[in-house]
Protein backbone atom coordinates (compact mmCIF):
# COMPACT_ATOMS: atom_id res chain seq x y z
CA UNK A 1 0.00 0.00 0.00
CA UNK A 2 1.47 3.14 -1.09
CA UNK A 3 0.11 5.25 1.58
CA UNK A 4 2.66 8.36 0.06
CA UNK A 5 1.15 8.29 -3.40
CA UNK A 6 -2.76 8.39 -1.45
CA UNK A 7 -1.77 11.28 0.64
CA UNK A 8 -0.72 12.98 -2.30
CA UNK A 9 -3.64 12.49 -4.40
CA UNK A 10 -5.97 13.34 -1.45
CA UNK A 11 -3.93 16.51 -0.86
CA UNK A 12 -4.13 16.82 -4.75
CA UNK A 13 -8.01 16.51 -4.65
CA UNK A 14 -8.42 19.14 -1.60
CA UNK A 15 -6.54 21.54 -2.88
CA UNK A 16 -7.96 21.67 -6.72
CA UNK A 17 -11.36 22.00 -5.24
CA UNK A 18 -10.89 25.01 -2.68
CA UNK A 19 -9.57 26.44 -5.43
CA UNK A 20 -11.90 26.21 -7.88
CA UNK A 21 -14.33 26.97 -5.14
CA UNK A 22 -14.54 30.41 -5.20
CA UNK A 23 -13.81 30.61 -9.20
CA UNK A 24 -16.64 28.32 -9.66
CA UNK A 25 -19.13 30.32 -7.36
CA UNK A 26 -18.38 33.56 -9.69
CA UNK A 27 -18.27 31.82 -12.89
CA UNK A 28 -20.71 29.87 -12.49
CA UNK A 29 -22.85 33.21 -10.86
CA UNK A 30 -21.97 34.86 -14.04
CA UNK A 31 -23.03 32.45 -16.60
CA UNK A 32 -26.46 31.74 -15.26
CA UNK A 33 -27.32 35.54 -15.28
CA UNK A 34 -25.33 36.64 -18.08
CA UNK A 35 -27.20 37.37 -21.67
CA UNK A 36 -23.82 38.37 -23.22
CA UNK A 37 -23.25 37.38 -26.51
CA UNK A 38 -20.46 35.49 -25.72
CA UNK A 39 -21.80 33.42 -23.34
CA UNK A 40 -22.33 30.44 -25.29
CA UNK A 41 -18.65 30.82 -26.35
CA UNK A 42 -17.22 30.45 -22.96
CA UNK A 43 -19.05 28.03 -21.82
CA UNK A 44 -17.64 25.83 -24.85
CA UNK A 45 -14.43 26.65 -23.92
CA UNK A 46 -14.83 25.68 -20.10
CA UNK A 47 -16.54 22.73 -20.73
CA UNK A 48 -13.97 21.26 -23.38
CA UNK A 49 -12.03 19.15 -20.68
CA UNK A 50 -14.82 17.33 -20.12
CA UNK A 51 -14.91 15.88 -23.63
CA UNK A 52 -11.37 16.09 -24.70
CA UNK A 53 -9.54 13.14 -23.95
CA UNK A 54 -7.02 13.50 -21.32
CA UNK A 55 -3.63 12.64 -23.24
CA UNK A 56 -5.27 15.86 -25.52
CA UNK A 57 -5.17 17.80 -22.28
CA UNK A 58 -1.75 16.55 -21.42
CA UNK A 59 -0.27 16.95 -24.59
CA UNK A 60 -0.68 20.90 -24.51
CA UNK A 61 0.14 20.94 -20.85
CA UNK A 62 3.24 19.41 -21.57
CA UNK A 63 4.33 21.87 -24.37
CA UNK A 64 2.63 24.61 -21.79
CA UNK A 65 4.56 23.92 -19.07
CA UNK A 66 8.06 22.64 -20.58
CA UNK A 67 11.32 24.50 -20.16
CA UNK A 68 11.01 25.82 -23.53
CA UNK A 69 7.62 27.75 -23.26
CA UNK A 70 7.64 31.07 -21.83
CA UNK A 71 5.39 29.83 -18.47
CA UNK A 72 7.79 27.07 -17.95
CA UNK A 73 10.77 29.48 -18.06
CA UNK A 74 9.12 32.21 -15.66
CA UNK A 75 8.25 29.98 -13.22
CA UNK A 76 12.11 28.52 -13.18
CA UNK A 77 13.32 31.97 -12.98
CA UNK A 78 10.81 33.14 -9.97
CA UNK A 79 11.30 29.59 -8.06
CA UNK A 80 14.29 27.92 -9.44
CA UNK A 81 12.21 24.78 -9.92
CA UNK A 82 10.77 23.24 -12.90
CA UNK A 83 7.05 23.60 -13.60
CA UNK A 84 6.75 20.55 -15.69
CA UNK A 85 6.97 17.14 -13.37
CA UNK A 86 6.18 19.18 -10.29
CA UNK A 87 3.62 19.07 -7.65
CA UNK A 88 2.62 22.70 -8.78
CA UNK A 89 2.40 21.75 -12.24
CA UNK A 90 0.09 18.81 -11.14
CA UNK A 91 -2.14 20.97 -9.16
CA UNK A 92 -2.47 23.80 -12.23
CA UNK A 93 -3.25 20.26 -14.96
CA UNK A 94 -6.00 19.50 -12.02
CA UNK A 95 -7.19 22.89 -12.28
CA UNK A 96 -7.98 22.85 -15.96
CA UNK A 97 -9.28 19.73 -16.53
CA UNK A 98 -11.39 19.76 -13.39
CA UNK A 99 -13.25 23.43 -14.53
CA UNK A 100 -16.38 21.80 -15.84
CA UNK A 101 -16.59 19.47 -13.16
CA UNK A 102 -16.59 22.36 -10.43
CA UNK A 103 -18.35 24.83 -12.88
CA UNK A 104 -21.27 22.54 -14.02
CA UNK A 105 -23.20 21.92 -10.82
CA UNK A 106 -22.56 25.13 -9.34
CA UNK A 107 -23.96 26.92 -12.68
CA UNK A 108 -27.16 24.69 -13.28
CA UNK A 109 -27.87 25.60 -9.35
CA UNK A 110 -27.82 29.54 -9.63
CA UNK A 111 -30.02 29.01 -12.61
CA UNK A 112 -32.31 26.99 -10.73
CA UNK A 113 -32.97 30.59 -8.38
CA UNK A 114 -36.37 32.19 -9.85
CA UNK A 115 -35.78 35.84 -11.23
CA UNK A 116 -38.54 37.45 -9.06
CA UNK A 117 -36.14 36.65 -5.99
CA UNK A 118 -33.51 38.70 -7.38
CA UNK A 119 -35.84 41.27 -8.16
CA UNK A 120 -37.77 41.32 -4.60
CA UNK A 121 -33.85 41.56 -3.37
CA UNK A 122 -32.88 44.83 -5.84
CA UNK A 123 -36.27 46.40 -4.72
CA UNK A 124 -35.06 45.85 -0.67
CA UNK A 125 -31.65 47.98 -1.95
CA UNK A 126 -29.89 44.63 -1.16
CA UNK A 127 -26.01 45.17 -2.83
CA UNK A 128 -24.83 42.15 -4.74
CA UNK A 129 -22.85 41.20 -2.50
CA UNK A 130 -25.37 40.62 0.45
CA UNK A 131 -27.84 39.13 -2.18
CA UNK A 132 -25.42 36.45 -3.04
CA UNK A 133 -24.65 36.29 0.60
CA UNK A 134 -28.45 36.00 2.00
CA UNK A 135 -30.32 35.09 -1.18
CA UNK A 136 -28.41 32.57 -3.15
CA UNK A 137 -25.82 30.52 -1.58
CA UNK A 138 -28.40 29.61 0.74
CA UNK A 139 -30.80 28.12 -2.09
CA UNK A 140 -27.61 27.52 -4.90
CA UNK A 141 -25.56 25.52 -1.86
CA UNK A 142 -26.11 22.01 -2.61
CA UNK A 143 -25.19 22.32 -6.34
CA UNK A 144 -22.01 24.08 -4.88
CA UNK A 145 -21.24 20.76 -2.53
CA UNK A 146 -21.63 18.54 -5.51
CA UNK A 147 -19.45 20.40 -7.57
CA UNK A 148 -16.69 20.57 -5.02
CA UNK A 149 -16.95 16.79 -4.65
CA UNK A 150 -17.12 15.73 -8.12
CA UNK A 151 -13.90 17.97 -8.22
CA UNK A 152 -12.28 16.07 -5.33
CA UNK A 153 -13.49 12.41 -6.74
CA UNK A 154 -12.17 13.36 -10.00
CA UNK A 155 -9.14 14.84 -9.22
CA UNK A 156 -8.62 10.90 -7.61
CA UNK A 157 -9.51 9.05 -10.01
CA UNK A 158 -7.16 11.71 -12.73
CA UNK A 159 -4.84 9.41 -14.64
CA UNK A 160 -3.96 10.15 -18.54
CA UNK A 161 -3.34 14.15 -17.98
CA UNK A 162 -0.95 13.01 -14.59
CA UNK A 163 0.96 9.94 -16.65
CA UNK A 164 1.75 12.60 -19.26
CA UNK A 165 2.75 15.27 -17.17
CA UNK A 166 3.79 14.12 -13.89
CA UNK A 167 7.07 11.97 -14.48
CA UNK A 168 6.24 9.28 -11.40
CA UNK A 169 7.92 11.26 -8.95
CA UNK A 170 7.30 9.83 -5.51
CA UNK A 171 5.64 12.57 -2.90
CA UNK A 172 5.42 14.95 -5.75
CA UNK A 173 3.89 14.07 -8.63
CA UNK A 174 3.31 9.93 -7.85
CA UNK A 175 -0.37 9.73 -7.59
CA UNK A 176 -2.57 6.67 -6.11
CA UNK A 177 -3.81 5.92 -9.84
CA UNK A 178 -0.41 5.99 -11.08
CA UNK A 179 0.90 4.27 -8.21
CA UNK A 180 -1.59 1.63 -9.34
CA UNK A 181 -0.67 1.38 -12.50
CA UNK A 182 3.43 0.97 -11.58
CA UNK A 183 2.32 -1.72 -9.47
CA UNK A 184 1.06 -3.71 -12.29
CA UNK A 185 3.54 -3.06 -14.49
CA UNK A 186 5.92 -4.33 -12.14
CA UNK A 187 4.07 -7.74 -11.32
CA UNK A 188 2.73 -6.70 -8.26
CA UNK A 189 -0.76 -7.63 -8.36
CA UNK A 190 -1.18 -7.93 -4.66
CA UNK A 191 -0.42 -4.27 -3.71
CA UNK A 192 -2.03 -3.22 -6.86
CA UNK A 193 -5.40 -5.27 -5.94
CA UNK A 194 -5.53 -3.39 -2.43
CA UNK A 195 -4.42 -0.12 -3.80
CA UNK A 196 -7.50 -0.34 -6.27
CA UNK A 197 -9.78 -1.50 -3.45
CA UNK A 198 -9.12 1.55 -1.33
CA UNK A 199 -9.63 3.83 -4.28
CA UNK A 200 -12.96 2.66 -4.99
CA UNK A 201 -13.94 2.59 -1.02
CA UNK A 202 -13.36 5.98 -1.00
CA UNK A 203 -14.59 7.21 -4.14
CA UNK A 204 -17.69 5.21 -2.96
CA UNK A 205 -18.01 6.74 0.74
CA UNK A 206 -17.52 10.24 -1.22
CA UNK A 207 -20.53 9.51 -3.55
CA UNK A 208 -22.75 8.15 -0.71
CA UNK A 209 -21.77 11.33 1.50
CA UNK A 210 -22.62 14.01 -1.21
CA UNK A 211 -26.32 12.35 -1.75
CA UNK A 212 -26.39 12.00 2.16
CA UNK A 213 -25.30 16.06 2.88
CA UNK A 214 -27.64 17.47 -0.32
CA UNK A 215 -30.79 15.30 0.51
CA UNK A 216 -33.85 17.39 0.67
CA UNK A 217 -35.64 17.24 3.96
CA UNK A 218 -39.61 16.75 3.67
CA UNK A 219 -41.25 17.76 1.01
CA UNK A 220 -41.17 21.25 -1.00
CA UNK A 221 -40.72 23.00 -4.15
CA UNK A 222 -37.15 23.06 -4.35
CA UNK A 223 -34.06 23.94 -2.56
CA UNK B 1 -47.53 -6.68 -44.63
CA UNK B 2 -45.94 -9.52 -45.68
CA UNK B 3 -43.84 -10.76 -42.67
CA UNK B 4 -42.20 -13.94 -43.71
CA UNK B 5 -41.33 -12.18 -46.87
CA UNK B 6 -40.23 -9.21 -45.09
CA UNK B 7 -38.03 -11.33 -42.57
CA UNK B 8 -36.31 -13.15 -45.71
CA UNK B 9 -35.35 -10.02 -46.86
CA UNK B 10 -34.00 -8.56 -43.87
CA UNK B 11 -31.97 -11.57 -42.98
CA UNK B 12 -30.55 -11.50 -46.32
CA UNK B 13 -29.87 -7.91 -46.44
CA UNK B 14 -28.11 -8.87 -42.78
CA UNK B 15 -26.12 -11.77 -43.93
CA UNK B 16 -24.89 -9.67 -47.14
CA UNK B 17 -24.22 -6.50 -45.06
CA UNK B 18 -22.06 -9.00 -42.14
CA UNK B 19 -20.15 -10.47 -45.22
CA UNK B 20 -18.67 -7.35 -46.30
CA UNK B 21 -17.98 -6.35 -42.76
CA UNK B 22 -16.37 -9.58 -42.03
CA UNK B 23 -14.27 -9.17 -44.70
CA UNK B 24 -13.30 -5.81 -44.44
CA UNK B 25 -12.24 -6.38 -40.67
CA UNK B 26 -10.72 -9.49 -41.44
CA UNK B 27 -9.12 -9.93 -45.01
CA UNK B 28 -6.02 -7.50 -44.16
CA UNK B 29 -5.56 -8.83 -40.55
CA UNK B 30 -5.19 -12.10 -42.33
CA UNK B 31 -2.76 -11.26 -44.82
CA UNK B 32 -0.42 -9.30 -42.41
CA UNK B 33 0.65 -10.68 -39.34
CA UNK B 34 0.89 -8.40 -36.39
CA UNK B 35 4.19 -7.97 -34.48
CA UNK B 36 4.45 -6.61 -30.97
CA UNK B 37 8.30 -5.19 -30.28
CA UNK B 38 9.73 -3.24 -27.79
CA UNK B 39 9.79 0.76 -28.03
CA UNK B 40 13.60 1.11 -28.31
CA UNK B 41 12.88 -0.77 -31.63
CA UNK B 42 10.61 2.03 -32.89
CA UNK B 43 13.70 3.24 -35.79
CA UNK B 44 15.37 0.20 -36.30
CA UNK B 45 12.27 -2.24 -37.35
CA UNK B 46 10.52 0.30 -39.04
CA UNK B 47 13.74 0.22 -41.23
CA UNK B 48 13.63 -2.92 -41.40
CA UNK B 49 9.55 -4.05 -42.39
CA UNK B 50 10.33 -1.60 -45.26
CA UNK B 51 12.84 -3.69 -46.41
CA UNK B 52 11.46 -6.37 -45.53
CA UNK B 53 8.04 -5.74 -47.51
CA UNK B 54 10.03 -4.03 -50.89
CA UNK B 55 12.43 -8.01 -51.17
CA UNK B 56 9.32 -9.96 -50.07
CA UNK B 57 6.16 -8.15 -51.02
CA UNK B 58 4.87 -9.04 -47.78
CA UNK B 59 4.28 -6.98 -44.97
CA UNK B 60 3.54 -6.62 -41.13
CA UNK B 61 1.89 -4.53 -38.62
CA UNK B 62 4.09 -3.59 -36.44
CA UNK B 63 3.02 -2.49 -32.95
CA UNK B 64 5.37 -0.62 -30.20
CA UNK B 65 5.03 -1.04 -26.77
CA UNK B 66 6.47 -1.78 -23.28
CA UNK B 67 7.99 -5.74 -23.03
CA UNK B 68 5.83 -6.19 -19.90
CA UNK B 69 2.02 -5.18 -21.22
CA UNK B 70 3.29 -7.08 -24.20
CA UNK B 71 4.02 -10.55 -21.86
CA UNK B 72 0.74 -9.75 -20.34
CA UNK B 73 -0.63 -9.70 -23.73
CA UNK B 74 -0.05 -12.65 -25.04
CA UNK B 75 -0.44 -14.40 -21.89
CA UNK B 76 -3.98 -13.47 -21.98
CA UNK B 77 -4.54 -14.74 -25.99
CA UNK B 78 -3.33 -11.46 -27.84
CA UNK B 79 -3.38 -12.36 -31.32
CA UNK B 80 0.69 -11.70 -31.70
CA UNK B 81 2.62 -13.96 -33.90
CA UNK B 82 6.13 -12.35 -33.25
CA UNK B 83 6.87 -10.99 -29.84
CA UNK B 84 10.64 -8.80 -29.71
CA UNK B 85 10.90 -8.11 -26.59
CA UNK B 86 13.55 -5.45 -24.89
CA UNK B 87 13.99 -8.29 -21.42
CA UNK B 88 14.70 -12.23 -22.47
CA UNK B 89 12.54 -12.54 -19.08
CA UNK B 90 9.80 -11.82 -20.68
CA UNK B 91 10.14 -14.54 -23.54
CA UNK B 92 11.05 -17.41 -20.86
CA UNK B 93 8.34 -16.61 -18.75
CA UNK B 94 5.84 -17.43 -22.09
CA UNK B 95 7.88 -20.56 -22.80
CA UNK B 96 7.73 -21.57 -19.33
CA UNK B 97 3.71 -21.28 -20.41
CA UNK B 98 4.16 -23.59 -23.29
CA UNK B 99 2.79 -20.55 -25.01
CA UNK B 100 5.85 -20.61 -27.81
CA UNK B 101 7.42 -22.97 -29.40
CA UNK B 102 10.55 -22.45 -28.21
CA UNK B 103 12.79 -20.45 -26.00
CA UNK B 104 13.44 -17.81 -28.89
CA UNK B 105 16.56 -16.34 -29.88
CA UNK B 106 18.81 -13.37 -28.98
CA UNK B 107 18.83 -10.43 -31.95
CA UNK B 108 20.03 -7.33 -30.11
CA UNK B 109 21.94 -6.27 -27.39
CA UNK B 110 20.67 -2.72 -26.01
CA UNK B 111 23.13 0.18 -24.89
CA UNK B 112 22.22 3.45 -22.97
CA UNK B 113 23.37 6.92 -23.41
CA UNK B 114 23.70 9.67 -21.30
CA UNK B 115 21.70 12.35 -22.75
CA UNK B 116 21.94 16.26 -21.95
CA UNK B 117 19.73 18.54 -23.69
CA UNK B 118 19.94 21.72 -25.55
CA UNK B 119 19.72 24.62 -23.29
CA UNK B 120 20.99 22.50 -20.45
CA UNK B 121 23.31 24.35 -17.88
CA UNK B 122 25.48 21.11 -18.03
CA UNK B 123 28.10 22.01 -20.43
CA UNK B 124 28.38 18.98 -23.10
CA UNK B 125 31.10 17.08 -24.26
CA UNK B 126 31.53 14.49 -27.00
CA UNK B 127 33.06 11.65 -25.04
CA UNK B 128 32.11 9.87 -21.42
CA UNK B 129 34.30 10.74 -19.03
CA UNK B 130 34.56 14.47 -19.41
CA UNK B 131 30.87 14.54 -19.66
CA UNK B 132 30.63 12.46 -16.63
CA UNK B 133 32.77 15.19 -14.93
CA UNK B 134 30.82 17.96 -15.98
CA UNK B 135 27.68 16.23 -14.87
CA UNK B 136 29.01 15.48 -11.68
CA UNK B 137 30.51 19.22 -11.44
CA UNK B 138 26.56 20.43 -12.41
CA UNK B 139 25.09 18.12 -9.83
CA UNK B 140 27.84 19.48 -7.37
CA UNK B 141 26.57 22.87 -7.79
CA UNK B 142 22.64 22.27 -7.78
CA UNK B 143 22.49 23.18 -11.18
CA UNK B 144 20.58 20.03 -12.25
CA UNK B 145 16.90 19.95 -11.38
CA UNK B 146 15.60 17.01 -13.07
CA UNK B 147 16.78 13.62 -14.48
CA UNK B 148 15.16 11.63 -16.76
CA UNK B 149 15.16 7.56 -16.82
CA UNK B 150 12.36 5.01 -17.50
CA UNK B 151 10.86 3.69 -14.28
CA UNK B 152 13.68 1.00 -13.04
CA UNK B 153 10.95 -0.88 -11.17
CA UNK B 154 9.64 -2.25 -14.68
CA UNK B 155 11.11 -0.66 -17.34
CA UNK B 156 14.69 -2.91 -18.38
CA UNK B 157 16.11 0.49 -19.63
CA UNK B 158 15.35 2.10 -16.61
CA UNK B 159 16.89 -1.01 -14.65
CA UNK B 160 19.94 -0.58 -16.47
CA UNK B 161 20.00 3.40 -15.66
CA UNK B 162 20.10 2.72 -12.39
CA UNK B 163 22.97 0.57 -12.34
CA UNK B 164 24.52 2.68 -14.41
CA UNK B 165 23.93 5.22 -12.03
CA UNK B 166 24.72 2.93 -8.96
CA UNK B 167 28.13 2.06 -10.50
CA UNK B 168 28.99 5.38 -10.96
CA UNK B 169 28.33 6.58 -7.32
CA UNK B 170 25.65 8.91 -8.62
CA UNK B 171 22.83 7.00 -7.34
CA UNK B 172 22.44 8.88 -3.95
CA UNK B 173 22.42 12.50 -5.66
CA UNK B 174 20.08 11.86 -8.63
CA UNK B 175 17.62 9.82 -6.56
CA UNK B 176 15.69 13.18 -5.30
CA UNK B 177 15.74 14.38 -9.02
CA UNK B 178 14.46 11.83 -10.85
CA UNK B 179 11.75 12.32 -13.28
CA UNK B 180 10.19 8.86 -14.11
CA UNK B 181 9.28 7.73 -18.15
CA UNK B 182 6.33 4.91 -18.03
CA UNK B 183 8.66 3.27 -20.82
CA UNK B 184 11.98 4.41 -22.34
CA UNK B 185 10.47 6.05 -25.02
CA UNK B 186 8.57 8.41 -22.51
CA UNK B 187 12.08 9.00 -20.33
CA UNK B 188 13.53 9.98 -24.04
CA UNK B 189 10.88 12.09 -24.53
CA UNK B 190 11.17 13.62 -21.02
CA UNK B 191 14.83 14.25 -21.67
CA UNK B 192 14.26 16.13 -24.89
CA UNK B 193 11.33 17.94 -23.51
CA UNK B 194 14.02 21.10 -21.76
CA UNK B 195 12.06 20.08 -18.49
CA UNK B 196 14.62 17.76 -17.52
CA UNK B 197 18.69 18.76 -17.50
CA UNK B 198 19.92 14.96 -18.25
CA UNK B 199 18.83 12.00 -18.54
CA UNK B 200 20.00 8.15 -19.74
CA UNK B 201 17.43 6.21 -22.48
CA UNK B 202 18.49 3.96 -25.15
CA UNK B 203 21.33 4.64 -27.62
CA UNK B 204 19.09 3.82 -30.85
CA UNK B 205 16.44 6.30 -29.45
CA UNK B 206 19.34 8.70 -29.35
CA UNK B 207 20.83 8.01 -32.97
CA UNK B 208 17.02 9.13 -34.39
CA UNK B 209 17.18 12.72 -36.07
CA UNK B 210 14.27 13.90 -33.68
CA UNK B 211 16.44 13.31 -30.64
CA UNK B 212 19.80 13.56 -31.86
CA UNK B 213 18.55 17.43 -32.82
CA UNK B 214 17.68 17.90 -29.69
CA UNK B 215 20.39 17.23 -27.72
CA UNK B 216 23.88 15.53 -26.99
CA UNK B 217 24.30 11.94 -26.17
CA UNK B 218 27.41 9.93 -25.17
CA UNK B 219 27.08 5.93 -24.80
CA UNK B 220 27.65 5.06 -21.41
CA UNK B 221 29.80 1.71 -21.55
CA UNK B 222 28.08 -1.62 -21.15
CA UNK B 223 30.57 -2.88 -18.19
CA UNK B 224 28.46 -0.52 -16.01
CA UNK B 225 25.44 -2.31 -16.25
CA UNK B 226 23.61 -5.83 -16.59
CA UNK B 227 23.39 -6.46 -20.27
CA UNK B 228 20.18 -5.54 -21.99
CA UNK B 229 19.61 -8.93 -23.80
CA UNK B 230 16.59 -8.67 -26.52
CA UNK B 231 15.33 -12.07 -27.26
CA UNK B 232 12.60 -12.72 -30.12
CA UNK B 233 9.92 -15.52 -30.31
CA UNK B 234 6.91 -16.82 -32.58
CA UNK B 235 4.03 -17.54 -30.80
CA UNK B 236 2.12 -20.43 -31.10
CA UNK B 237 -0.39 -18.26 -33.92
CA UNK B 238 2.59 -17.36 -35.99
CA UNK B 239 1.83 -18.17 -39.96
CA UNK B 240 3.96 -18.03 -42.84
CA UNK B 241 4.25 -14.31 -43.53
CA UNK B 242 5.55 -14.00 -39.86
CA UNK B 243 7.58 -16.66 -39.79
CA UNK B 244 9.68 -15.35 -43.16
CA UNK B 245 10.22 -12.34 -41.42
CA UNK B 246 11.22 -14.08 -38.56
CA UNK B 247 13.98 -15.17 -40.28
CA UNK B 248 15.11 -12.06 -42.13
CA UNK B 249 15.58 -10.62 -38.93
CA UNK B 250 18.69 -12.61 -38.95
CA UNK B 251 19.77 -11.95 -42.13
CA UNK B 252 22.96 -9.92 -42.88
CA UNK B 253 20.87 -7.28 -44.33
CA UNK B 254 18.57 -6.94 -40.74
CA UNK B 255 21.48 -7.42 -38.94
CA UNK B 256 23.17 -4.09 -40.23
CA UNK B 257 20.09 -2.20 -39.46
CA UNK B 258 19.92 -3.16 -36.19
CA UNK B 259 24.16 -2.53 -35.62
CA UNK B 260 23.61 1.07 -37.49
CA UNK B 261 20.34 1.74 -35.13
CA UNK B 262 22.84 1.66 -32.09
CA UNK B 263 22.29 -2.08 -31.07
CA UNK B 264 25.38 -4.62 -30.15
CA UNK B 265 24.77 -8.21 -32.11
CA UNK B 266 24.95 -11.28 -30.06
CA UNK B 267 28.23 -13.20 -29.94
CA UNK B 268 26.02 -16.46 -29.90
CA UNK B 269 23.05 -17.16 -32.07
Amino acid sequence: MDWQALRLSVWLALATALILLPLGVLAGRWLAGSRHPLRPLAEALLALPLVLPPTVLGYYLLVAMGGASPLGQLYQQLTGQTLAFSFSGLLLASLIFNIPFALMPMQRAFEAIPAELYDAARSCGLSPWRTLWHIELPLAWRGILSGLIMTAAHTLGEFGVVLMVGGSIPGETKTIAISIYDRVQGFDMQAAGLMSATLLTVSLATLLSTAWLTRRRGPGPRG
Amino acid sequence: MNLPLFQTLFQTLARRLFGILAAVLLMPAQAQPTIAAASDLKFALDEIAAAFQASSGQAVKLVYGSSGNFYRQIAQGAPFELFLSADEDFVFKLADQGLTPDRGRLYAIGRIVLFIPKGSPVPVDTAFEPQLVQLRRALGEGRVLKFAIANPDHAPYGRAAMEALKSLDLWAAIQPRLVLGENVSQAAQFAVSGSTQAGIFAYSLALAPQFSRAGNAVLIPETLHQPLRQRMVLTRKAGAVAEAFHAYLQQPAARAVFVRHGFALPGER
